[in-house]
């Protein structure tokens, strides 16, 4: 009876969501306010309903009810308790409406804190967030129930697939999702903008908290995921350009984009229809993400289960969406009235150089992503484009932008001047220099690109620092003036310096790993010892331990620098027998600076295994970095004037915008 | 600087980054682009011997075999018309099993034995990756419904 009523607060939702997608708008319409309070309403209740849905399945799961279909073919009553909570959203149906869980929280959160937001713009924004809403509603309960029974009631469910059962899966899709549909936010805004006809610095206010607090959630999303394949997969690398990544990188290099234009519209008032038309993209990639994953187009992991109806429906979505968008921004993106001016060298004319570079890169990454789709769809043989395209395309695109990033930052408002910020970065060009020449040095030629990854890293961390050190006036003005002005400079400008830095963190990351990985192959037997970079590891022998709901091969590998023990390492081969699946867990010991990580093979006559062995120097630092990235998103999400309905836009539209500080 | 004149610059440099963008995805196309072959494929058709490409299909039964340093595995591929040798130095993935479809990629000896750098089997039992039910569809061997 229970998950019927799940089914019956989807319907229920499904409704709220239709008054929410037209009653506000009209009322928007005809300026009748108490049609556009519907909006809010409308929200809390679709928020309600879902939650309630949410609840129910989770229930489902965590009591092992195997008559619903879903529980049953994704659940386990071995399985830990935490794994039976994240399989709720481990298959297809289950993390749909943690989707439209998440969409309906970010409604409400404008419906609750977008209490000194226009009544219109407000209205405007809820609707559009209806109309996402309906249509994944619709989605769910005609093409994905997760309710749906299962007659005659199975004694056991089959299992979920081990690989996800995982700390760093099991929180890998909130957190992607958390950005994916964070992003829905900029584009109702984007459409409740158009058609309102204004775009102002206060419209950019509201709309960057949501989109930093999304750019946040993805970043952590897509390090974890990244973080995930590098230890659960065994092949000892963090990112391998398959489509599934791109799905999610895609849009987070565009709503980087976005990020950093709205910053030019809220200071400067300027970039207006750019910035409109990136929060449509951007969502549009996340809505393009969510097809490719789902749509069984690509396999991988996350291709639950392959159903022809649902991507042609998610695409139906996606068309319709991106196409209503697209057809308003036509219609309405001539009318909005350009502002401030700038000259070409100038912190306008750097984010906008930032905005060229981060979508020419994405453009690159799509192109790489689709061509292989769209060559077989029209008949033209299977091909695969694989991690060297990307090397080769990406990689020359990013170099301009880190080198721009430092400069653009330190350029003011309007007109700046290059050869000053430039002779203010003397430090930072020679501290990236020298560590140029010390990598080519120590190195020789061949590492001419490690030599240029790692200048890229130092001029940025370096870079930063320098910028920093002259705002807060460090060796000029003595250490208590230095404390106060720390404390007055805007949490925004620590937030841009700590994301910035992290970027130059995962850069060294992915130099250092990409040009240094040591990779040994070995059949060992019990007692052998190979070397791997200046360390010998001994194979102990390989012996059996059971888990929860899995025995394993345990090998033990002791890792030895000259006398000193390292580490033990205890990699394991698990057989899960409920899924009839084996897994391969690799075991990582990290010094920070390096991590070695070895992988049990197969097992051979007289107790040998073959055995692949990593040093994969740097290579934790991209998480880190990552992380770093991310915190400095907060950071700045903490500043005051960024407040989730903290702006207030002035009584006069295109106010004069404050002077530009941070 | 005029509204129109910064107009201009921004769409020249937008040009520029679009060709620049064009031409470094038609370069690394040129090189990294990697087919797929049938078995049948590289019996039947000229195969260029200096790119990486792919091959899939069914490792035959009982063709699975170990070289003497334990790390470097020899099988056979069919796409039930034609087979096609592989040599592979590395760990098979988990789901790699004898009569399941596969995909490999390398590249092609000049002794017919295709050399594979990445053997790729999907997490699914009953999952043939969809270029290998492609391959056999085209061999006339197929006789499930869909991909999966």
């Amino acid at each position: 009876m229970i998950p019927e009523l799940g089914v019956f607060a989807l319907a229920v939702a499904f409704v709220v969501t239709l008054v929410q997608s037209t009653v506000p708008l009209l009322g928007a319409a005809r300026g009748d306010a108490r049609l556009m309070a519907v909006g809010s309403a409308a929200a809390t209740a679709q928020l309600l309903f879902i939650a309630v849905a949410f609840a129910i399945l989770t229930l489902a799961y965590v009591r092992s009810d195997f008559s619903v279909a879903n529980v049953a073919e994704n659940s386990h009553t071995l399985k830990p308790l935490l794994y039976r909570i994240t399989g709720v959203w481990g298959n297809h149906e289950g993390s749909m409406v943690l989707w439209v869980l998440i969409l309906a929280a970010f409604g409400w959160t404008v419906a609750a804190l977008g209490h000194n937001l226009p009544p219109s713009l407000k209205a405007r924004v809820l609707a559009v967030q209806g109309i996402i809403g309906a249509l994944f509603l619709a989605f769910i309960l005609f093409t994905s129930n997760p309710f749906e029974r299962i007659v005659p009631v199975p004694v056991e469910g089959r299992g979920l697939n081990p690989l996800l059962q995982d700390p760093g899966l099991a929180f890998h899709p909130p957190f992607l999702y958390l950005g994916y549909v964070g992003f829905s936010m900029a584009f109702a805004f984007a459409v409740a903008a158009l058609i309102e006809g204004r775009v102002d610095p206060a419209w950019a206010r509201w709309v960057r908290p949501w989109t930093l607090a999304a750019w946040c959630a993805l970043t952590v999303g897509i390090a974890l995921g990244s973080w995930w394949a590098y230890y659960e997969l065994g092949w000892g690398g963090f990112w391998f350009w398959d489509p599934v990544e791109n799905a999610s990188f895609l849009p987070w290099l565009v709503g980087t984009a976005l990020l950093h234009s709205a910053i030019v519209v809220e200071k400067r008032d300027a970039l207006k229809t750019w910035t409109v038309l990136l929060a449509i993209i951007t969502f549009g990639l996340s809505l393009l993400g969510t097809f490719l994953v789902r749509s069984g187009v690509l396999t991988s992991v996350h291709s639950f289960a392959v159903d022809p109806a649902r991507g042609v429906f998610i695409l139906g979505i996606l068309i319709l969406l991106l196409g209503g968008a697209f057809a308003l921004y036509a219609a309405r993106a001539p009318a909005l009235k350009g502002g401030g001016l700038f000259a070409p060298v100038s912190r306008e004319g750097a984010l906008v150089l930032n905005n060229l570079l981060l979508c020419t890169a994405a453009a690159v990454v799509l192109v790489g992503t689709l061509y292989p789709l769209v060559l077989d769809a029209f008949g033209g043989g299977k091909v695969s484009v694989g991690p060297p395209f990307f090397n080769l395309t990406f990689v020359p695109i990013m170099v301009p932008t880190l080198l721009a990033v430092v400069v653009g930052a330190m350029l003011s408002w309007k007109r700046g001047d290059l050869a000053g910020v430039m002779g203010r970065l003397w430090l930072a060009a020679g501290a990236a220099g020298l560590v140029a020449v010390a990598t080519l040095g120590l190195g020789g030629l061949r590492h001419a690109l490690a030599a240029l990854g790692f200048a890229l890293a130092v001029w940025l961390v370096v870079g930063i620092a320098v910028d920093l050190a002259a705002r807060l006036g460090l060796g000029t003005v003595g250490a208590r003036d230095c404390l106060r002005r720390a404390a007055k400079l805007p949490r925004s400008a620590w937030g841009m310096a700590v994301a910035h830095a992290g970027l130059g963190v995962v850069v060294a990351g992915i130099t250092a790993s990409a040009h240094w990985q040591v990779e040994e192959l070995r059949l060992l037997r019990p007692g052998e010892t190979v070397a791997l970079a200046s360390y010998a590891v001994t194979f102990d022998g390989a012996r059996q331990v059971r888990g929860p709901n899995y025995s394993a091969w345990e090998g033990r590998l002791v890792v030895r620098d000259g006398d000193r023990l390292v580490a033990t390492l205890l990699p394991q081969k698990r057989f899960y027998p409920a899924e009839g699946q084996t897994t391969t867990e690799a075991a990582i010991h990290t010094t920070w600076l390096a991590d070695i990580y070895v992988v049990l093979g197969k097992a051979e006559e007289g107790g040998a295994w073959s055995v692949r062995l990593y040093h994969n120097p740097l290579v934790p630092w991209i998480w880190v970095g990552a992380v770093v990235m991310a915190l400095g998103g907060m950071l700045s999400l903490s500043d005051r004037r960024h407040r989730v309905g903290a702006p207030r836009r002035a009584a006069r539209a295109g106010s004069e915008p404050s002077a530009a500080k941070a | 600087m005029t509204r129109k004149r910064r107009r201009l610059t921004i769409v020249l440099l937008g040009m520029l980054a679009l060709g620049g963008a064009t031409a470094l995805v038609l370069a690394a196309f040129e090189d990294n682009l990697v087919f797929f072959y049938s078995p049948t494929d590289i019996a039947t058709k000229p195969v260029p011997k200096d790119r990486r490409l792919r091959v899939g299909g069914i490792v035959v039964d009982g063709s699975l075999q170990r070289e003497r340093d334990g790390v470097t595995v020899a099988f056979v591929l069919t796409d039930l018309a034609t087979t096609l040798p592989v040599r592979y130095k590395g760990v098979l993935p988990d789901l790699f099993r004898e009569g399941q479809g596969i995909v490999a990629q390398g590249r092609l000896g000049t002794d017919g034995t295709f050399a594979a750098d990445e053997v790729l089997a999907k997490h699914d039992e009953n999952y043939m990756p969809p270029e290998v039910a492609n391959a056999l569809r085209k061999s006339g061997q197929w006789k499930g419904e869909g991909a999966r």
